[in-house]
């Protein structure tokens, strides 16, 4: 039976498929439907989010000693987190399949930077495979714990955005159990910095093992359309070496040409490789992101290649990007930008986001921002600004940390409440122990919410929706040393105005936690809780605008210049009403 | 037999997933094979949000190539207007829900809006069609399923899928609870073209 699933949904049903018994991860655009789609549809496989993408690695990699077969979730900046743990894991190698999910994202969609992860595989000698369409998400991960247990080394598959999020058809097949392996203690396998010179030979030999399984792996083979091997080149011919998505966009442009598609890109396979490339004059390598594939093909003395020299290294690939490229002709694309105001329209805080109120409160005491990953990255943007450095995952308290040596005193922390768990609370400890008077502002909506809404330690609640054990955060910022700790109402203007002014007042470090959860949480919907939308009354309004400095998307205007409150989006936060001078907002139908 | 290229567009938390999904599970129900891309993460914050489909025989590249498009589907102008440039000016076919959703964090977004699109696109010489497809969800009762009233009115123009497939893929797709109500709005976004009599198919 063929069924229509995205890339992420396939990887998922490839991970039950395979007798996968344990799954972790963080959220990461493009890669977090793949555990909530194992949470959802595949209870044999115990899933789980982690705290961060180390922990997450590491509890696979102790599952995977521990005899189970296993699959990791990340996006490609959730394996530099990992890195640590990635890098040592082939030294001692695995004993039940371990594959891990590097979400690479060219065009930066939703990251912060691009990253082709090939090389931390390479540098961590392990392998990559590299699927090009829904079907192959699926078949890929179980191959790849076939991989991974046939040489006892971790695997690495990647997907590129497009991949993760694209449907296709995928054949259905059942549920393999795999059983679980005997784990026997081995110090001089399992204890690697003791052995490390003892392990590190195995490393190598075990890299020339596998470029030897990808000579012959039917998943890199040669699509033969014009030419032969073997056969010297005809003149003018030409061949495509290509992978992963990009194998689509060459078939599309080039449905007659040769093509030799690579499912596993690290090790590469030499002989194959240089017996495709002399059956044709010109191979132009086709590859998302950098020059991985095509710097190898010249490592091994290829010379007739053509890449990125005319494909480029930046931003995502698309069929009429490498036509163009190649000097064919593609149809004309007309910029009509040029002729009329096509407005962006970036995304932002959604109705009765309760980080608006700390961002108004920011702006207002004119303070440095140190910014964090999540929503609120959207405060360093109109109408705000108020928001003046995001780098990654945590960096938003140490930033601030060494602004505030530089010169900035009092400098402001902003994280939300997942990322604070992930790899905030070091950096928190560090600046009490180091004599910091910054401010940190937690902002806690008891949920990861630009990926969508996934739990975490300080949400209460696993990836199953169960209740779980509620990380206290007001507790764990009182034992890192904070004296002064403010847990405040996001929704309450006035409090969190002043809680912030306080805490950048206080002279030694101090934390305001604003607390309200995210508005798409399915508990926070109107009905749930029994409340009614906002509206307002015209007779008192008298049109002064202070609710149209909320920065509400709910609130427009009428053709009479009064504000109107959008009924089905508006969450009932209050915060129009609160700043109104004419008591004109209120609930519908009177208080409730 | 060639692919069938279309284009989703709109703002997050119009329903542009949904209906491209519904058009991708009806073309495999036809036996076709089917592409979709959908984009996650921050397009959902009141971004734009555009989803590809295409179907035929044999289909590779998940993205619509530029040019090659035989329908857009714009469930707001500006975000039509977007993609309007990916039309296929051989017989490809805009079709624009006549609704208006000005940027929020754009700066005098309400005045630069361009409210005229629609005359913009004709005088290029594309096939633009406005619908009032937002209106006439409000007169169903929920201005939430202009979505598939813009469906029911592009279903009209892919005539490689037969209406009893779009029923039956309804039918299977939407939950019972509010069903009913998007069955009507498909059939009234049917209604809404062969009432203009502008597709022909």
């Amino acid at each position: 039976m063929k069924e229509l699933l995205l890339g992420n949904e396939a990887i998922a049903r490839g991970a039950w498929e395979a007798g996968v018994k344990f799954a972790s991860g963080y959220p990461g655009t493009p890669s977090t439907e793949i555990l909530e789609t194992l949470a959802a549809k595949y209870p044999e496989v115990d899933s789980q989010w982690s705290a961060n993408e180390k922990v997450a690695f590491e509890e696979g990699m102790g599952a995977a000693i521990g005899g189970l077969r296993v699959l990791v979730t990340m996006k490609m900046v959730g394996l530099n987190v990992a890195a640590d743990s990635f890098m040592v894991f082939p030294y001692s190698g695995t004993n039940g399949g371990f594959v891990v999910i590097s979400a690479d994202d060219p065009g930066m969609h939703s990251s912060q930077n691009e990253q082709d992860n090939r090389y931390l595989a390479q540098m961590a000698k392990a392998p990559v495979l590299e699927p090009s369409t829904a079907q192959e998400c699926k078949d890929f991960i179980k191959l790849g714990m076939e991989i991974s247990e046939k040489f006892s080394v971790p695997v690495m598959l990647r997907t590129t955005t497009r991949l993760a999020h694209h449907k296709g058809l995928v054949e259905l097949g059942d549920r393999v159990e795999a059983p679980t392996r005997e784990f026997t203690p081995d110090a001089k396998r399992f204890s690697v910095p003791i052995y490390r010179t003892l392990l590190r030979p195995g490393v190598e030999k075990r890299v020339a093992e596998m470029r030897e399984y990808a000579e012959a792996a039917p998943i890199n083979h040669a699509e033969w359309r014009l030419g032969e091997a073997g056969r010297p080149p005809a003149k003018g011919s030409v061949g495509f070496v290509t992978c992963s998505i990009a194998y689509q966009y060459v078939r599309e442009i080039m449905p007659d040409a040769s093509v030799f598609r690579l499912g596993m890109t690290h090790p590469l396979p030499p002989r194959a490789l240089k017996e495709f490339c002399a059956a044709h004059e010109t191979v132009y390598v086709v590859e998302e992101g950098e020059p991985f594939v095509e710097d190898h093909l010249a490592a091994m003395g290829i010379t007739n290649i053509v890449g990125k020299s005319i494909f480029g290294v930046i931003g995502e690939y698309s069929p009429e990007r490498i036509a163009k490229a190649m000097g064919l002709s593609v149809p004309e694309k007309p910029d009509f930008a040029k002729e009329i105001p096509l407005l962006p329209r970036p995304p932002m805080l959604c109705t009765g986001c309760g980080h608006r109120t700390v961002f108004d409160s920011l702006k207002q005491l004119k303070v440095t921002v140190a910014g964090d990953i999540g929503c609120y990255t959207m405060g360093a943007l109109p109408p705000y600004e108020a928001s003046h450095t995001t780098f990654c995952m945590g960096a938003s308290i140490s930033t601030a940390f060494g602004l505030e040596r530089a010169g900035h005193e009092r400098a402001v922390a902003i994280i939300g409440d997942s990322t604070f768990v992930h790899a905030g609370i070091p950096a928190l400890i560090d600046a009490v122990y180091n004599g910091s008077s910054l401010t940190l502002v937690i902002l806690d909506n008891a949920t990861t919410g630009m990926t969508g809404q996934q739990s975490h330690p300080a949400a209460g609640k696993t990836l199953r929706g169960k209740p779980a054990p509620k990380l206290d955060l007001e507790g764990l910022v009182r034992a890192a040393g904070v004296k002064q700790v403010q847990v405040v109402d996001t929704w309450q203007r006035k409090e969190v105005v002043r809680a912030i002014r306080s805490a950048v007042a206080h002279d030694g470090p101090a934390v305001v936690i604003a607390q309200g959860p995210c508005q798409r949480l399915p508990e926070m919907k109107l009905s749930e809780r029994g409340l009614k939308p906002y509206v307002v009354d015209e007779e008192l309004c008298t049109q002064c605008d202070a609710c149209f400095k909320v920065w509400c998307p709910a609130i427009t205007r009428t053709a009479q210049g009064f504000p109107v409150i959008d009924a089905v989006d508006c969450t009932a936060c209050t915060v129009c009403a609160q700043v109104c001078p004419a008591d004109a907002i209120g609930p519908l139908g009177g208080a409730c | 037999m060639t692919t069938t290229n279309l284009i989703f567009a709109g703002v997050g938390g119009q329903g542009v997933l949904l209906i491209a999904e519904l058009t991708a599970r009806a073309a495999v129900r036809v036996g076709f094979d089917v592409k979709q891309t959908e984009v996650h993460g921050v397009s959902q914050r009141g971004g734009s949000v555009e989803s590809h489909v295409r179907f035929g025989p044999e289909v590779f590249s998940p993205l619509v190539i530029a040019g090659q498009a035989d329908v857009v589907v714009g469930l707001e102008k500006l975000e039509g207007l977007r993609y309007a440039n990916c039309i296929n000016r051989q017989g490809g076919i805009l079709l624009i829900n006549d609704h208006e959703i000005i940027p929020g964090s754009v700066a005098n977004a309400a005045e630069k809006y361009p409210h005229h699109t629609l005359d913009f696109l004709r005088e290029k010489g594309l096939n633009a069609i406005a619908l009032a497809a937002s209106q006439q969800a409000k007169e169903l009762g929920d201005g939430r399923v202009a979505n598939l009233i813009m469906l029911g009115a592009m279903s009209a123009s892919v005539t490689r899928i037969p209406k009893e497939v779009w029923l039956e893929t309804l039918n299977d797709r939407i939950p019972a609870k509010i069903r009913a109500l998007n069955l009507r709005a498909f059939e009234a976004g049917i209604g809404l073209v062969s009432r203009n009599g502008v597709l022909t198919g």
